[in-house]
């Protein structure tokens, strides 16, 4: 039996669903995470990320039109393009990814992609900090 | 010993992690099993075809008769009455008739087979947090926990979100637990058997649009029947007609039964979608003002054409459950690649979204937390569960950090309770209702307001990766083995059997 990696322990940032069912985070920062990061750099990274998700799920012009077109085409049409809302999807995996690299890691935290959460949390993986245990 | 580890601990933990260690520990034989899709473990009572890309519920047999029914109709209607009408009348009415046809069936199609917004059930780390952010919120008073709700204000309304006990979530508004297809449905409108499918966010617009074009198409096949046995009892009288062609009665009837409940459903789906509403709302009276006379429906975007475009031509959100990703497996040395983000384009599923395997890890964490019967493990076990449950079971029965005992035992007695619950909730799977969670350990209503994360006590370090975040496309080989199940539970009750003596 080999003794694990370092992780310490999860942190969810659950959804906030005061403006409804759009897809919005909680902007707060949760306990744990207090003495890893600081708190203007998390609400920055979950803003941002809210902001990513309205986006996706605007009702615009863009959206509407795209929305009428597949209804013409019988939907056929999304065999060769990406939806909005998974265009929008492809850049948040980017930014998470970006973040992690320049930001959380250093600080032995990981972001997950909340929509491997089925958009319900945002998880924070706090890595164990071995420089002190030992 | 550490797998990986270099002395600069300090600095980039998370790089250390990311290495991607083989694993000569796993068993070799593990390597050569065929992967799994995920829809093979799907936690809920679907039925999939087509390897994960059609999605039914299980209760099909009406669906089967709709199409038949449609199928039928239509078939007798362009062999029985459209050649006379084209000759007599003019040819684009079997043009016509086709195209209506035809849209009637793709989105009855689409409407049955698609995934109508079905929430992902909670990975264990989740459902352990939240546990554990409830049983603070209850403290100790008590031994019965109260039904859990949470309050939320929305565009000035008060909305209560309950908690779904099987998928151990709450539920975000509009959402509901589907008692038939065992699952939580976004924006759950009902659940139709003629279509064979719960109607959720993901196909509303599709049944909608099902349903209207099947209006239409009932009252074009009806009035153009009628037209064709009065045009023909113009030449030989009527009985004659209907001796000419017997089809027509039969359509005739169908039509004639259809037409009330499908045209009287389109209106009806038709005034939803322009207050913003669904089906369930409506029933339950949610919005109505009879209710109070500050009572409004939050979500309504205040005028008809807005509510009707964002109902129909809003954006269509991807499915949530990765129907068709591989089941990943891996330990937790497999860590995340650099970005910590599971390969969102590398996959090969077609949606190419990996939810966390959680269905692997809920079924395997059912059994476990069922095994424990002690109050002392109610909470752990739902953690190490996880990561016993997890196929690499070189797992850290051996973590350097004890459970904190304190919270843990405070928490006996609402905890002793937990394993009951999901004991209960895995194996009846009988829900009175579609939507609402009557359990019988509940006590009348109290509000809780979750504690702030301050007030939780920490975690006892016991959370290792269980739940696979990494997949690193490099770390396809199957480390999930069916076969291995068996020993796998084993090894989940003798790592469980330990822990107590810790």
């Amino acid at each position: 039996m080999r003794p694990q990696a370092a992780i310490a322990s999860k942190v969810f940032i659950q959804r906030d669903y005061t403006s409804g069912t759009m897809c919005q985070f909680q902007t707060k920062l949760p306990s744990e995470l207090e003495a890893r990061i600081d708190k203007q750099q998390f609400e920055e990274t979950v803003r941002t990320l809210n902001n990513l998700y309205a986006e996706a799920e605007k009702l615009g012009s863009q959206s509407f039109i795209e929305g009428c077109l597949a209804c013409l085409t019988a939907y056929t049409v999304f065999l060769c393009m990406e939806t909005h809302y998974e265009k929008v999807l492809k850049k948040i995996a980017k930014f998470i990814q970006e973040q992690n690299d320049k930001i959380y890691a250093p600080r032995g935290l990981l972001l997950t992609d909340p929509i491997e959460r089925g958009l319900r949390v945002i998880e924070v993986t706090i890595f164990e900090d071995r420089s002190l245990t030992r | 010993m550490h797998l990986g580890v270099s002395e600069s601990m300090r600095e980039c933990e998370y790089s250390q992690i990311s290495t991607r260690s083989s694993t000569p520990m796993e068993t070799p034989y593990k390597k050569k099993t065929p992967k799994r899709r995920k829809w093979e473990s799907f936690p809920g009572r679907n039925k999939f075809y087509c390897d994960g890309r059609i999605m039914m519920a299980k209760q099909t047999g009406v669906f089967y008769l709709t199409l038949v029914l449609i199928l039928a109709t239509c078939g007798l209607f362009f062999t029985f009455d459209c050649p006379f009408l084209a000759l007599q009348l003019t040819p684009i009415i079997p043009v016509i008739g086709g195209v209506l046809f035809l849209f009637v069936l793709g989105s009855l199609l689409r409407t049955s087979f698609s995934d109508p917004g079905v929430l992902p059930r909670a990975t264990p780390d989740e459902a352990a947090d939240l546990e554990r952010q409830i049983d603070v919120a209850n403290g100790s008073t008590g031994y019965r926990p109260p039904p859990r709700t949470k309050e939320v204000v929305i565009n000035g309304q008060t909305v209560k979100l309950k908690y779904c006990f099987t998928c151990k979530i709450f539920r975000p508004p509009r959402a509901s637990h589907c008692s038939l297809c065992d699952n939580c449905v976004e924006r759950f409108d009902h659940h139709c058997p003629w279509v064979g499918n719960c109607v959720g966010r993901r196909n509303y617009r599709f049944f909608y649009m099902f349903i209207l074009s099947l209006s239409f198409l009932t009252i074009f096949i009806f009035a153009f029947v009628i037209t064709h046995i009065i045009l023909r009892s113009h030449h030989s009288g009527f009985l004659n007609a209907l001796k000419d062609s017997p089809a027509s009665v039969l359509e005739v009837v169908v039509c004639f039964f259809s037409v009330w409940s499908i045209v009287g459903l389109s209106g009806f789906h038709t005034y939803l979608i322009s207050s913003n509403q669904t089906t369930n709302e409506d029933i339950k009276g949610s919005w109505s003002s009879k209710r109070g006379k500050d009572n409004y429906n939050p979500y309504s975007y205040g005028n008809i054409f807005t509510n009707c475009c964002a109902a129909l031509c809003g954006p269509l959100p991807p499915s949530l459950i990765d129907r068709r990703g591989f089941i990943q497996s891996d330990a937790p040395q497999m860590a995340p690649p650099t970005n910590g983000i599971t390969m969102y384009g590398a996959t090969q599923s077609q949606q190419s979204h990996m939810a966390a395997t959680t269905p692997l890890l809920q079924q395997q964490t059912s059994e476990p937390v069922i095994l424990t019967a002690s109050p002392e493990n109610g909470i752990l076990s739902g953690r190490t569960a996880l990561s016993l449950g997890g196929p690499c079971t070189s797992l850290p029965l051996g973590q350097p950090t004890p459970p904190t005992s304190t919270p843990s035992l405070s928490c006996h007695e609402v905890v002793d309770m937990l394993p009951i619950h999901t004991h209960t909730h895995s194996h009846a799977h009988t829900h009175p209702h579609p939507h609402n969670h009557t359990h019988p350990l509940q006590d009348p209503m109290a509000h809780h307001h979750f504690l702030t994360p301050e007030e939780v006590p920490s975690p006892p370090g016991m959370l290792p990766c269980g739940s696979p975040m990494g997949h690193s496309p490099t770390v396809q080989a199957g480390f999930y083995n069916p076969a291995s199940q068996d020993s796998l539970h084993e090894d989940s009750v003798r790592g469980l059997v330990k822990l107590s003596s810790v």
